[in-house]
């Protein structure tokens, strides 16, 4: 090895505290970079690749029953490559041993295994076997959270009749990577489940043989895709047809690219943090180095080493500590990803969810952590070469100080001499000082924005579960029901509230855009299930005109008073004109609202209601539950309760992690730049603390010169911290702005208190270890250097 | 780094007395703020192959900026000094770093040497980028320190540290060596131990020595002795005989 870079390495070697901070710093950086890059790559993938073995369709319809010679004339329109009929219908079931109902979405297949859209893949099990028509197969999800296996049985009613099924294998399918019931703000694995069953079977338990309710479409390369939905529903309207959807809004395909973007979005606001803190550490980091080596550097040159080679060695401290950092910060990523990805095979199904860190995301890592290390190396080189070698033989000149402003206002006998060299010193130096309150600051942001979104959850459940739904128990019907359904359940013992509901499928359409979505309607001034803006007051529903959310309105390029067409998917199909009334922000989905009976009066239908939300007397709260639940005119029950309880399995389990290693990156940044700044400026100062020392000062006094300047550094930068933290999330929450749900801005005061204790404790801990130093500071030795 | 050199390595036998440096009208005005300072003011000067020249002054007289200027590290502000011929005061930053590379050994007050490295690792430093360098090991037994190589600077005392720096400076085998008060921050002793060597490498290898310093007593070690005083050239004296070092008194 080249004696120059054995220097380089002795060197790094006796700073090694400083550069393995800055290298944490890296190290975190690149480590979130490389789990969001590969994280987002491997998810993407794998969906491309399912989608393209398994045959994912691309135009998905629903209708009431068609015949299935109709698929002759669905084949021949322009475009369509392939047509898949099916039949399909949502049941209630119940398995052995579990008291809590589930619905059952019913989807028919080839009797033999063939070669179909919307393929299955088959984790374990078998296929079903012809004739024996209560064979079913079970989606993963709903398997593993029911504890199901094959040889399993579970109990369904089909069109009014109970039939037990046989579960025969364990399957996956494109169309539900993501199984979220339509209408429902989580998946729910263990209360919605997909079952396969054989084609004849299921025709024959819904009266349907010789037809259909429900087909997909694969299209040729140069279909165009809205004339072939047009001609779909033109065809399937007679028929009842729901309104076809291209796969971009089918809901798992829409689920899930609407998460990608997210990740997309957000996934580079802190790496970039982090990475920028990097190249402010090695900025200073390396400055100092050149200038307490202001003499060697002048020796090299005078021994004729040019300036390419002295600038180079400043690069190479740089590339090493970045190097040092992105490789830790490669298998930090990477272990990150495949628990994120983890995370993300409990919400998304795949037949093999394939996380790998590919090469190209290791070269970006590397590049972007190079560029770092350039960046932050820039300005000390440029020092460096610039530095005139007959000078530098010389010592630096005293620091050139001036009293302060605070001095000069006449504040200065308020101040003490320690007091004034820790202003006189931040004054000299103030481009320092205020990066390094950047600097922290950053570390308290990113203790916001990592956090915040525990807030902005908490907050949402809130409003959803406790101002929004208000109901216990939700009651949906099969077909509408009349008010006599209504003064039916009114009577059940234990209802203390009633409120009707009612849901009618529509194609929205405004200008040239249309959404396949239900307009729910409610009582003008409901008690439990209510409309409720962000700021928590509820939504008086108009007697006539639509409220829509603002997301919806958006992306519909819908303002308030335009005039919208329905397309009623549902009844005698009416096609109708309607006012938006008022426009409401929501954080999940996007929904429309009516007042009931301006619904009702738009289709013109009388007392109708799809269901009903109840107040229910907690004593009678298990029988009642109970009768509904048997009740054939029932489709479903929805607890509360349920539903809360699997949100917080699901998310408040991962958040945690998530929330952990969050407080360690801010202390990774807090520390980097603390212990960083301390170190610094016991370099530069360590000659006068310890002539002070001989002078008689004790240690907590000259303690009190260095750390006093943290202090005052980090007590400045915890407001502007907080601050930016709230920028930040401000950023994270345009990035996440979805249809699937956008998160709210709300930072509790919690999370500030957390964040701004994070970078006290962080910043204290540096202050110890510097502390320890000041105190075995060699006061002889210091002050034979000469520097 | 450029293929443009100086000048090639010259070989002028010894005892020709030919110049290797010639200076002419050398000004050097420092800009310190508002004040200017001039450093030189005029200097005229010739050095020449083989010999050893005391420069003599006192401080600020201006004879470390001359020996800078000599070595490539600085350039006059008016005037020109040609080594070998070549026009340094017209040469690139670049031609200057291989003129300090490949012809001229340095040797500091404060020795300069790079603390995180050994005594060995610090004349590497040179050897490693010159073109026709002795040993490391070769250049330390010239100054009598084969026992304290693998020692870092801190383990070893001033005098052995200036002869380190020796040994760095003379390891390319520069055709001029350049003392800039190589025994400014020593004692008697020590400093009689740093001059030998410089006069052993002035002897046996030939190599044209100047010395800088303070110490008139040093001067009688000199073939020549320049006295400089205010930036300007006081007195020349020619020494008949080189005093030998160890009969110097301070």
């Amino acid at each position: 090895m080249r004696a120059i870079d054995r220097k380089l390495l002795r060197d790094l070697w006796h700073i090694k505290g400083q550069a393995l901070a800055i290298a944490m710093v890296v190290a975190a950086g690149i480590a979130m970079l490389v789990m969001y890059l590969s994280t987002f790559a491997s998810l993407q993938l794998t969906l491309d690749t399912y989608y393209d073995r398994y045959r994912f369709a691309e135009v998905f319809a629903s209708l009431r029953r068609a015949p299935a010679s109709l698929v002759d004339a669905i084949s021949e329109i322009p475009g369509v490559a392939e047509v898949e009929t099916r039949v399909v219908a949502d049941v209630s079931l119940s398995v052995e041993g579990l008291s809590e109902p589930a619905v059952a979405r019913l989807i028919s297949v080839p009797e033999r295994p063939s070669s179909h859209l919307n393929d299955l893949f088959l984790r374990q099990g078998r296929y079903l076997e012809p004739g024996r028509p209560d064979e079913v197969l079970v989606s993963e999800g709903f398997a593993l959270a029911r504890g199901l296996e094959p040889g399993d049985r579970v109990s369904a009613v089909l069109n009014g009749r109970r039939r037990s099924l046989e579960i025969v294998g364990i399957a996956l399918s494109p169309e539900y990577v993501y199984t979220i019931r339509p209408g429902d703000l989580f998946p729910d694995d263990s209360r919605f489940g997909i079952f396969w069953m054989a084609q004849p079977a299921l025709a024959a338990a819904f009266d349907m043989e010789g037809g259909f309710n429900d087909l997909s479409l694969s299209l040729m390369r140069d279909a165009s895709e809205p004339e072939v939905i047009a001609r779909l529903d033109r065809l399937l309207e007679p028929y009842g047809g729901l309104g076809a959807i291209p796969r971009s809004l089918q809901l798992s395909h829409w689920s899930v690219t609407n998460e990608l973007a997210g990740l997309k979005g957000a996934g580079f606001i802190v790496p970039v943090v982090f990475l920028a803190v990097a190249i402010f550490l090695l900025n200073v980091v390396l400055t100092r180095i050149v200038s307490v080596q202001r003499e060697q550097i002048a020796a090299l040159k005078a021994l004729g080493y040019s300036n390419f080679d002295i600038g180079l060695h400043f690069v190479k401290w740089s590339l090493l500590v970045t190097f040092g950092g992105a490789v830790l910060g490669i298998l930090g990523g990477a272990w990150m990803g495949q628990e994120i990805n983890r995370l993300y095979a409990q919400f998304f199904r795949f037949p093999i969810l394939t996380y790998e860190v590919s090469a190209s995301v290791v070269l970006v890592a590397v590049a972007v952590s190079a560029a770092a290390a350039v960046l932050g190396a820039r300005s000390a080189v440029l020092r460096a070469i610039r530095l005139p070698p007959a000078e530098a033989m010389r010592p630096e000149p005293p620091a050139n100080f001036r009293r302060t402003w605070v001095e000069r206002m006449g504040l200065g006998h308020w101040l003490s001499e320690p007091s004034r060299m820790i202003l006189r010193n931040l004054q000299r130096q103030p481009l320092r000082a205020a990066f390094s309150v950047i600097g922290i600051s950053f570390a308290g942001a990113v203790m916001v924005v990592g956090t915040f979104s525990l807030d902005a959850i908490d907050w949402m459940l809130d409003l959803q579960f406790n101002v929004s739904q208000r109901q216990d128990l939700t009651v949906s019907f099969y077909l509408p029901a009349s008010s006599r359904a209504f003064h039916e359940i009114e009577r059940l013992e234990g209802v203390l509230t009633v409120e009707p509901m009612r849901s009618v499928p529509v194609r929205l359409r405004a200008g040239h855009r249309s959404r396949n979505l239900a307009i729910q309607g409610f009582v003008a001034q409901p008690e439990l299930s209510r409309v409720v803006r962000a700021d928590y007051r509820p939504v008086h529903l108009p007697a006539e005109g639509l409220v829509m959310s603002a997301k919806l309105a958006e992306l519909m390029d819908i303002e308030v008073g335009d005039e919208v067409r329905l397309e009623v998917l549902d009844g005698s199909r009416p096609v109708v004109r309607a006012q938006v009334a008022q426009l409401v922000d929501e954080f999940m989905g996007t929904a429309i609202y009516m007042e009931i009976g301006a619904l009702r009066r738009l289709l013109h239908e009388g007392d109708s209601l799809s269901g009903v939300t109840l107040k229910v007397d907690p004593r009678s709260f298990e029988e009642l539950y109970r009768r509904l639940k048997a009740t054939p005119a029932v489709a479903a029950v929805a607890l509360k309760r349920a539903v809360l309880q699997n949100f917080e399995e699901t998310i408040g389990r991962n958040l945690g992690l998530l929330t952990f290693f969050n407080i360690l990156f801010a202390s990774i940044i807090a520390i980097g730049v603390i212990y960083n700044s301390a170190r610094i400026s016991l370099s530069e100062r360590g000659r006068d603390l310890a002539s002070l020392r001989v002078l008689g000062f004790t240690r907590g006094e000259i303690s009190f010169i260095l750390l006093g300047e943290l202090a005052l550094l980090t007590a400045i930068s915890l407001p502007l911290g907080l601050a930016l933290g709230r920028g930040l999330a401000a950023l994270t929450v345009r990035a996440y702005d979805n249809e699937l749900y956008r998160l709210p801005m709300i930072v509790a005061p919690r999370t500030y208190g957390i964040a701004a204790l994070t970078v006290v404790l962080a910043s204290l801990l540096s202050g110890l270890v510097v502390r320890r130093r000041l105190d075995h500071l060699d006061l002889v030795a210091v002050l034979k250097t000469r520097e | 780094m450029g293929q443009q050199t100086i000048s090639d390595r010259a070989t002028v036998g010894r005892g020709a007395a030919a110049a290797v440096f010639e200076a002419r009208g050398i000004t050097k005005v420092y800009g310190m703020g508002e004040v200017e300072v001039h450093a030189l003011r005029g200097v005229d000067l010739e050095l020449r192959e083989g010999e050893l020249l005391v420069l003599l002054g006192p401080s600020g007289s201006g004879k470390s900026t001359l020996l800078n200027i000599l070595g490539g590290l600085d350039v006059p502000t008016a005037g020109r000094v040609l080594y070998r011929g070549r026009d340094l005061t017209a040469a690139h930053e670049k031609q200057l770093t291989q003129y300090r590379r490949h012809h001229v050994g340095f040797v500091f007050q404060f020795y300069n040497l790079i603390p995180s490295l050994t005594a060995r690792e610090n004349v590497s430093l040179v050897t490693e980028i010159s073109l026709d360098p002795m040993t490391p090991e070769d250049a330390l037994g010239l100054v009598d320190l084969e026992d304290r190589m693998d020692h870092f600077p801190a383990q070893l005392s001033g005098g052995e540290q200036q002869r380190v720096a020796i040994a760095r400076a003379i390891a390319k085998r520069p055709d001029v060596l350049l003392c800039d008060e190589p025994t400014g921050a020593l004692d008697i002793s020590t400093g009689i131990l740093v001059l030998q060597a410089i006069e052993k490498v002035s002897r046996e290898l030939g190599t044209t020595v100047a010395v800088i310093t303070h110490n008139a007593a040093i001067s009688e070690m000199a073939d020549r002795v320049i006295s400089l005083g205010d930036g300007r050239i006081v007195s020349e004296t020619a020494n008949a005989h080189r005093r030998p070092v160890d009969e110097l008194v301070w």
